[in-house]
């Protein structure tokens, strides 16, 4: 299945900033961040079409993840 | 710090007094509020003789504690006719500490058209004739100051809309690099000029390092504190490398980033501003540095110094909300545009959102074309910086430009313009904008942490379970942190690093040789909304004024396409304490 990938702050760093890349179906967010080498536990936030989703959700055709490491501002 | 200042500029008299005993265990936002609430009337005009300003430093600041160098500045806000608490770093606060200086109380007003100079050493504070001041911007009071006295003097000053008494100007206070950093929120600026008051200097030069009643465990807290610091990703990464703006992208994607004047939750051209932009264009370009303190002390680093490519200055302290407030809810996609006009509220001394969401007002009149950088950077400058009839419109405030103009989509609570965060999709800060006691303002209970950046757990930002009592007790714990004198990050490690804030309560315990605990620190910040909410009572506010604007409630925002759906009695609940 296609997902749009979407990468923040040190996450872009030798990665990308956006791009559309095939997972196999009823693959999760957890797989999704595996497969970029991203450590779990330097996740802070990952949106689906703009919902919070934790690493255990399953992702479907077609959506859009957003994945940020811990961040905070004011 | 055992000495209290009571200027009256009446007779132009400085009586140095000692401190109550009712008042010695408080700091910034709480020592300014206990005293706006005991001394000055709660229906006074805040442009009249009988209101206040006090500055004072917070419990820790003087201090080794890292991050403790804030400034709170206290009166009734001439923009929200209510208590007034604002916060900043810069050299003041240290200073303030340095000389013993708990509170500086200034009261009354002199004889129309006399301008002064305030100078406060350690002997107390002297008048000096300021009119050639009068008509000069902030940076070349500071020029000029530096010029008079030395480098290292202390400078807070206002600029020509302070002087007009617009109701967005701020005081405006010299950092350790000669720049700016800003008491913004609330008009205090404006206050300022009601006194005749143009600028305060700080002659710390016979100042001593503050007294810390047991060192070794002051040692050994401060040690822990600033681990914490640099131990959370926020704190310790994210905040030095991208500064706050790193929070454009994140509130972009989930849908709360107010675009085009709170029409949209999402802005296309958002990367062109964001914290990740900002970044590379710094560190590409001569003289820019990604690092930056806003005073002595400070480890973690958010601030920048933003230059051209040529390597000259632009500006410095370019945040999020003024970032946001420009780039996105004004659509001005140059962020170096953007950084000139930062630069020029700084300059003319307005607050960097008021006066970035009263700019989106104003585009939305016609006033000025959507997204048009260089006509804003001439309005700044030209008419709220001169206070031409036009610029005294827009230097009152966002609510001010939406009356003139007669319309609807007016973001502001208690007559403050709403920061960076759409309350229709982050419902948590929209409980914080209609119940803070200083109308429309993101810090007072930064639910952002928990509903979006999932700091201190998380709460789902689109529904309405839990945001009431997150934002309470958000509230009740930033009152007690804006006395302390801590930038208010430290929240990040706190919400996440147990020892943090346990160390917090020691460095306090250990400074003034007390044994609070975390019971009484919650106490303290109960202490302090209910002191600010019966003085904000007392002046005429009641729950109707804990109330967001109606367009939330009929304007669903997308792209959840949500509107504000909090009934009036669920928000009343957030005072059930």
């Amino acid at each position: 299945m296609k997902i749009t990938v979407k990468l923040f702050a040190i996450f872009r760093n030798d990665r990308f900033k956006i791009e559309d890349r095939e997972y196999p179906k009823d693959a999760t967010v957890g797989d999704v961040l595996t497969a970029l080498d991203i450590d779990h536990p330097e996740l802070g936030v990952a949106l689906i079409n703009g919902r919070h989703v934790d690493t255990e959700t399953v992702l479907t055709d077609g959506q859009t993840l957003s994945l940020f490491p811990k961040v905070g501002g004011g | 710090m055992n000495r209290i200042f009571r200027v009256n500029m009446k007779d132009l008299t400085c009586k140095i007094e000692e401190v109550p005993e009712a008042w010695a265990g408080l700091g910034g936002r709480g020592l300014t509020s206990t005293i706006v609430a005991a001394e000055v009337p709660p229906t006074c005009h805040p442009l009249g003789p009988n209101n206040k300003l006090v500055f004072a430093p917070g419990l820790l600041t003087g201090t080794p504690a890292a991050q403790s160098g804030r400034m709170s500045a206290g009166a009734k806000s001439p923009l929200t006719g209510g208590i007034k608490e604002s916060n900043a770093g810069g050299t003041s606060a240290q200073q303030f500490a340095k000389l013993g200086i708990k509170a500086m109380i200034i009261e009354d007003q002199p004889e129309a058209g006399k301008w002064y100079e305030l100078h406060v050493n350690n002997d107390g504070v002297t008048f000096h004739d300021a009119s050639a001041l009068k008509g000069m911007q902030n940076f070349d009071v500071i020029d000029a100051m530096e010029a008079k006295y030395n480098p290292k003097i202390g400078v807070c000053s206002i600029g020509i809309p302070g002087e007009e008494r617009l109701m967005a100007a701020n005081i405006s206070v010299k950092d350790p690099d000669h720049k700016i950093r800003s008491h913004g929120r609330g008009g205090l600026g404006a206050v300022m000029g009601s006194k005749n008051i143009k600028v305060i200097t700080i002659d710390d030069s016979e100042g001593k390092k503050v007294e810390i009643a047991d060192k070794d465990k002051f040692r050994a807290a401060a040690k822990v504190f600033a681990k914490a610091m640099l131990d959370h990703p926020v704190t310790g990464e994210g905040l030095p490398i991208y500064g706050t703006n790193v929070l454009i992208n994140i509130l972009n994607e989930a849908g709360g980033l107010p675009t085009k004047n709170f029409l949209y939750g999402s802005c296309e051209h958002h990367d062109k501003v964001s914290g990740e932009t900002m970044h590379d264009v710094i560190a590409s370009r001569p003289n820019g540095h990604t690092k930056h303190g806003c005073h002595a002390g400070c480890i973690i680093q958010c601030s920048q110094v933003y230059t051209d490519d040529k390597g000259e200055y632009i500006t410095s302290g370019f945040e999020y909300e003024t970032v946001w407030g420009l780039g996105i809810n004004c659509m001005i996609e140059s962020l170096d545009d953007c950084a000139r006009i930062d630069n020029a509220m700084d300059n003319i001394g307005i607050d960097s959102i008021e006066g970035a969401v009263l700019i989106a007002v104003a585009m939305e009149a016609g006033v000025i074309p959507w997204g048009d950088g260089k006509e804003t950077l001439r309005v700044m400058n030209e008419e709220i910086g001169k206070a031409t009839p036009l610029g005294r419109i827009l230097g009152n405030g966002t609510k001010s430009v939406g009356e003139a103009y007669g319309l609807t989509r007016v973001p502001v609570v208690k007559g403050q313009g709403i920061p960076a965060y759409d309350p229709r999709s982050v419902k948590g800060i929209g409980i914080t904008y209609a119940t803070s006691t200083m109308g429309a303002d993101h810090t007072a209970g930064y639910s952002i942490a928990t509903n979006i950046l999932q700091v201190g757990g998380h709460i789902d930002p689109l529904q309405k379970e839990g945001q009431v009592e997150l934002s309470r007790n958000l509230s009740i714990a930033t009152a007690s942190v804006d006395s302390t004198g801590m930038c208010i990050f430290i929240a990040f490690p706190a919400l996440d690093i147990p020892e943090c804030l346990p160390a917090l309560i020691d460095m306090i315990n250990a400074r003034y040789g007390i044994s609070l605990t975390g019971d009484d620190v919650v106490e303290l910040g109960k202490y302090i909304l209910k002191t600010e909410k019966a003085f904000n009572d007392a002046a005429g506010f009641t729950n109707a004024d804990d109330r967001l604007p109606e367009f939330f409630e009929y304007e669903p925002i997308p792209p959840h396409n949500v509107v504000w759906d909090f009934s009036g009695e669920e928000i009343d609940e957030f005072w059930n304490f």
